[in-house]
């Protein structure tokens, strides 16, 4: 039934992906990424994990040669952050394109300049649009989980997408804390083997990866776009498997005190611990406010986004990432179209936190979520702000 | 919750320090959080590293500022870091020092409670390095009950291989030689 151990979460994600019995693993070291790398490295050298191991010369390579195997047929598994994943995106849509179930753990962290090694969603962002399905994770728990569950739906023959499970950086990756590590027979068991659709064979000649021209780029488009939509059932229902064998459920959109809720708070990533203990903390002073959380980010969850947000009279939504000049951050936006397409107008208020490290407090939120009934109150304009700015 | 913050230098393991105890709590069947105040690793620069232990799950990720417990593994860091910030009222704190209580008292203005071990000594004798991670986890022991002795056996093996024995001897003089504040 597996067993419960205390463990460095990039480690655990290490060993959980060599429990999924993973062909092949191509990848270059970046901070905070490096130890997920390392112990890969380690389990194939000391011959506890049977893969190929290619050290490659930068992340461009990593994603080539990813893209490589699993068009060979081989379970393929690279990691990645910041601005190697910056270097490593021109393949990454290629992978997406070519419907290659590579996955992928990126340890999210900000984007030079100025040169920052700490946690933020900027390359979780930049990559939003590259076509792969895409889980953030709160906890170690949910690194190992969600790296199952991610080759699992990967390879489904109704979805052969590659997949992200993106880990914040330094806030999750280097934190040591108690993670139930199933058995191999377990894994094996939600996880049965790769099967390619279509693979690469000198015996057996296909050709994956020939030129779209206009004649057939916008529909080669529109069936990624579907076939990334339609993934969404797919991950639903490998997660409630997941959630059957191994006792652990997860959803797309997750709520926390939200039943009587007016206000709402909105997070993603491993500040959403933090934001429920804020949560906790003005429950208790009487204050009728919850937690949306988000596990999903593609394919966009807009139904669950809808049934876990209306009915609020104002949202505080927090933003990893910055849209330069834009209207509001990134996420904030996709939350903004989605309740405007339903016909659903609360007072939002979009707070932009944690960039490059900046560390996020209980405090943070209970400022943000009384900022947010004044604001809310007074009728302010409700555009973005960034959080906690020494002026 | 317990909350504790290491202090040392790189090179001097406090980060380890912080990983032995959470894996010795987690080992006890409880909740634990151990994670450095990550940056850049320079050798000789001041290092702090985190601990939270909790009968039940930990959900939060901020980093500690209010610490029940402070452990500074290199008597250096007192001329240059406040060591006592954000101790919480009742806290204790364990200093690697061989300068008596009144001495410390006139020298650092710490007005928290104290636990005093000579952990440099200690650890120069036994191991014949003058890192003190697994010393002062001796005198955490002895201090604050936090983790037991014999559950830091099973992660210092672990992490430690064949020069486990030798940090286990100096974690065990330092739970002897360390004196508590009453």
């Amino acid at each position: 039934m597996g067993k419960r151990v205390g463990m460095e979460v990039s480690i655990a994600a290490a060993e959980a992906v060599g429990m999924a019995d993973v062909d092949l693993i191509a990848a270059y070291p970046i901070t905070p990424q490096t130890h997920v790398v390392e112990h890969l490295s380690e389990l194939v050298a000391d011959g506890h994990l049977d893969a190929e191991f290619v050290p490659v010369e930068s992340e461009h390579s990593a994603m080539s040669t990813c893209v490589g195997s699993s068009a060979a047929g081989a379970r393929t598994f690279t990691s990645t952050s910041s601005q190697g994943y910056a270097l490593m995106a021109e393949i990454c849509y290629i992978a997406a394109g070519l419907r290659l179930p590579i996955v992928m753990v990126v340890a999210n962290r900000a984007l030079s300049a100025p040169i920052n090694i700490w946690n933020d969603h900027a390359d979780m962002m930049m990559s939003r649009d590259t076509g792969w399905i895409q889980t953030i994770a709160e906890n170690g728990q949910e690194v190992v989980d969600l790296i199952f569950h991610a080759f699992r739906v990967a390879e489904d023959h109704r979805v052969l997408l590659p997949f992200i499970i993106n880990m914040d950086g330094f806030t999750l990756s280097h934190v040591i804390e108690p993670i139930i590590l199933p058995d191999k027979e377990e894994v094996a068991r939600y996880l049965p083997p790769f099967k390619p659709a279509l693979r690469l064979d000198p015996k057996h000649p296909v050709t994956i990866g020939p030129v779209g021209m206009p004649d057939v780029y916008t529909e080669a488009k529109k069936v990624h776009d579907e076939v990334l939509k339609a993934s969404k059932d797919v991950i639903v229902e490998a997660w409630k498997e997941l959630g059957d064998q191994f006792g652990r459920y997860y959803k797309p959109v997750e709520t926390y005190k939200t039943e009587d809720a007016e206000n709402l708070l909105f997070t993603m990533g491993s500040i959403s611990e933090t934001a429920m203990t804020a949560i906790d903390a003005m429950r208790e002073s009487g204050k009728k406010v919850g937690l949306v959380h988000l596990r999903l980010w593609r394919p966009f969850p807009s139904d669950e986004i809808y049934e876990a947000m209306k009915g609020a009279k104002a949202i505080a939504i927090v933003d990893r990432a910055l849209t330069l000049n834009g209207v509001c951050g990134p996420v904030c936006a996709e939350i903004k179209s989605t309740l405007y397409d339903r016909k659903f107008h609360p007072y939002i208020k979009n707070y932009i936190a944690g960039l490059g490290g900046r560390d996020v407090t209980v405090d943070n939120f209970v400022e943000m979520m009384d900022k947010l009934a004044e604001s809310a109150g007074r009728g302010d304009p409700m555009g973005y702000e960034i959080v906690g700015v020494k002026e | 919750m317990v909350e504790i913050r290491f202090h040392g230098r790189g090179g001097q393991g406090g980060v380890t320090s912080a990983e032995l105890t959470a894996l010795a709590a987690i080992d006890e069947g409880k909740y634990a959080q151990a994670f450095p105040s990550f940056g850049p690793e320079r050798r000789g620069a001041p290092v702090t590293a985190f601990v939270r232990v909790s009968s039940e799950a930990i959900r939060t990720r901020e980093k500690v500022y209010e610490p029940n417990i402070v452990v500074v593994l290199d008597p250096s860091l007192l001329q240059i870091v406040n060591v006592e910030a954000g101790l919480r009222p009742g806290g204790i704190v364990i200093l690697n020092t061989k300068k008596s209580l009144e001495e410390i008292r006139k020298e650092t203005g710490i007005t928290a409670r104290l636990a005093l071990v000579d952990a440099s000594k200690i650890a120069i004798e036994t191991m014949r390095v003058p890192i003190t991670n697994t010393t002062m986890l001796g005198a955490l022991v002895k201090a604050t009950g936090v983790i037991a002795m014999d559950s830091l056996r099973g992660p210092i093996q672990h992490r430690f291989g064949p020069i486990a024995d030798k940090n286990m001897k100096a974690c065990a003089r330092a739970f002897e030689e360390t004196t508590v504040e009453g």
